[in-house]
């Protein structure tokens, strides 16, 4: 099992990066050792800021960095960064158009005995509906390494969400093609189609498995950029495979299913099923056991796959 | 420019701008007016600017936070030619690039703003980024008092203080009113200079619609090395405008024709006062 989380990963990989790129910076909100950027931090204190706990300021400080040609990652508990600098994402860096590189961590129910307060499962919907923004969940410590390098050279504000624990594999290396905006299939199937982002693709990737040895085929595709969305990934899938299933950790309303659902509905109607968090008071507990509650495993996603298919 | 020169230019930059708002129907014309003499100063004497090359790296940085009073400094940017005069024609007009908040596709324009509380971190930021790559142009924020209420301008406030960033100035249009009232009634600010000079800055209290006081305060900037300067500037909203001084309502209140023949004999009285005084041409 891996044994680095893709926090982790970010860090290492800017530390590469930034030797030959002094404009690289990392802000941070009190938050340098939960992003795991102390060793940045330390490494390259002029390429670092430090801005305390004011994300308002944190979002702002970071666009007029970039205003003056600097390329800012803004590390910050997702939960924090995504809902209470909306606005300063929305006016600085989107509508703007400043190169601010929004890192949220401990995403998703990551924070999961901390509750509500720390559960960051609204800023997918959040982020979506912020033209010009771009949104990516990377799947495991391979796809972050090639994320993080590809941010560096993306000109444009983008919204990372990260997990805080390190995460099973879905590939071997970073030896496969990445491109925000293009979708993977990461695995080929003609039955069902399983779209998942994040740390769910594992998750997808196990119920494929299982139902593999049931007989059924399913697709898996990485969505790992939900916005600008790959909609003719989706297409095909509808297309090729009749039924879909989305998995998220996130609120069903606004996130990855939703973005499946308006993509299908316009383009090629087919049954779907959006699994994710529902609407209602948080759950406390692991992240496993959150997951598990709200039926993101594999074994779930396998009972949802029979029910679309007997249909 | 000689100051009776510059005093001059504010009343026309007021001319223009009370102008353009009566042909828009839109506006908010207390603010615009209070701030002219600021952006007078810095425009035509402090600022180091190049208007044919905006994006000049060494440029001295505007960022207008209370983004509102746009209405000014559209006027002030088509007379210094970041873009033809004739476009403030279009000010407020269906897809037009001059809208009722600043707006960097606009030259001249480094960042959107009109949400307030936004400015002075942004301006932090740029005013660190020159630190760190050791080069000298310096950011002036300008801040309303109402605006003062929003949290993030004392996150900002912290910041620049912590960074020693005495490149950067935050310049408060301190003319006491907000669209609801007195500012003090709504949410009372005293002591304002007090409260910044607590967060580590710099403050200077000035008359802000006088360009003495304005000229000398600016370039006096870094007055004290390693802190960032608040300029708290004492002004008069609807300044210029008898009928329009002091009173809440013209926030954004809209001349109508016989509003602005009174005002625009009012300015050009100044004018040919101050030429006569100033025998300036």
């Amino acid at each position: 099992m891996n044994k680095i989380p893709n926090r982790q990963v970010i860090c290492d990989t800017l530390l590469e990066l930034a030797k030959d790129d002094r404009d690289i910076m990392v802000l941070a909100s009190d938050s340098r050792g939960s992003a795991a950027m102390a060793p940045f931090a330390n490494t390259f204190p002029e390429q670092f800021v430090e801005v305390g706990i004011a994300e308002q300021n944190l979002v702002g400080m970071a666009a007029g960095l970039a205003h003056s040609g600097k390329k800012p990652f803004v590390t910050s508990p997702a939960c924090f960064l995504s809902m209470r600098s909306i606005e300063q994402i929305k006016v600085d860096v989107a509508y703007s158009r400043t190169n601010v590189k929004l890192i949220g961590i401990s995403g998703g129910v990551s924070y999961g005995a901390l509750g509500m307060s720390h559960h960051s499962v609204q800023d997918i919907a959040v982020a979506r509906a912020i033209p010009g923004l771009a949104i990516v969940l990377p799947a495991d410590r391979h796809e972050t390494k090639k994320l993080t390098e590809a941010l560096v050279k993306y000109d444009g504000g983008v919204y990372v969400r990260i997990g805080r624990n390190p995460v099973e594999d879905v590939y071997e290396s970073d030896d496969y093609p990445f491109e925000i905006g293009k979708a993977v299939i990461v695995q080929e199937g003609s039955d069902i189609t399983i779209i998942a982002a994040g740390e769910t693709v594992r998750v997808a990737l196990d119920a494929a498995q299982a139902l593999a040895e049931s007989g059924v085929s399913a697709r898996v595709i990485n969505m790992h950029t939900i916005k600008p969305l790959d909609e003719e990934a989706i297409i095909a899938a509808a297309r090729e495979t009749g039924r879909i299933i989305t998995v998220e950790e996130h609120s069903i309303y606004g996130g990855l299913g939703a973005a499946v659902a308006e993509v299908v509905v316009q383009h090629h109607p087919v049954p779907m099923k959006v699994l994710g968090i529902p609407d209602e008071p948080a759950i406390a507990g692991k992240s496993a056991e959150v997951f598990r509650h709200y039926g993101l495993t594999g074994d779930n996603i396998k009972q949802v796959a029979f029910e679309l298919i007997n249909k | 420019m000689e100051i009776q020169e510059l005093k001059v230019k504010a009343s026309q930059i007021r001319m223009d701008l009370l102008t353009i708002i009566h042909r828009a129907k839109t506006g908010h014309t207390g603010g615009s007016l209070s701030n002219t003499d600021i952006l007078t100063a810095l425009y035509y004497e402090i600022m180091n600017i190049d208007p044919a090359n905006s994006k000049w790296e060494d440029r001295d940085r505007f960022i207008a936070s209370k983004g509102h009073s746009v209405e000014s400094l559209w006027c002030v940017l088509a007379d210094r030619g970041f873009f033809p005069r004739e476009e403030l024609e279009t000010y407020s007009q269906f897809g037009t690039r001059l809208i009722g908040h600043p707006n960097n596709k606009v030259p001249g324009i480094e960042m959107n703003t009109g949400a307030l509380g936004h400015g002075l971190p942004i301006s932090v930021g740029m005013a660190l980024a020159a630190k760190r790559d050791g080069r000298s142009y310096r950011v002036f924020c300008l801040m309303g008092d109402g605006e003062q209420a929003e949290g993030s301008n004392w996150e900002a406030a912290m910041a620049g203080a912590h960074y020693k960033l005495d490149n950067l100035v935050g310049i408060i249009d301190r003319n006491r009113l907000q669209i609801s009232g007195s500012t003090e009634e709504v949410m009372g600010l005293e002591p304002l200079d007090e409260k910044w000079a607590a967060f580590g800055w710099n403050v200077v209290s000035i008359n802000g619609n006088d360009m003495e006081e304005l000229l000398q305060a600016f370039r006096a900037v870094p007055e004290v090395p390693g802190k960032p300067t608040l300029i708290m500037a004492n002004t008069t909203k609807g300044k210029g405008v008898s009928f329009a001084e002091n009173v809440p309502a013209w926030h954004h209140h809209v001349p109508n024709d016989e509003e602005l023949a009174l005002a625009l004999s009012e300015l050009s009285a100044s004018i040919e006062e101050l030429t006569q005084k100033g025998q300036v041409q």
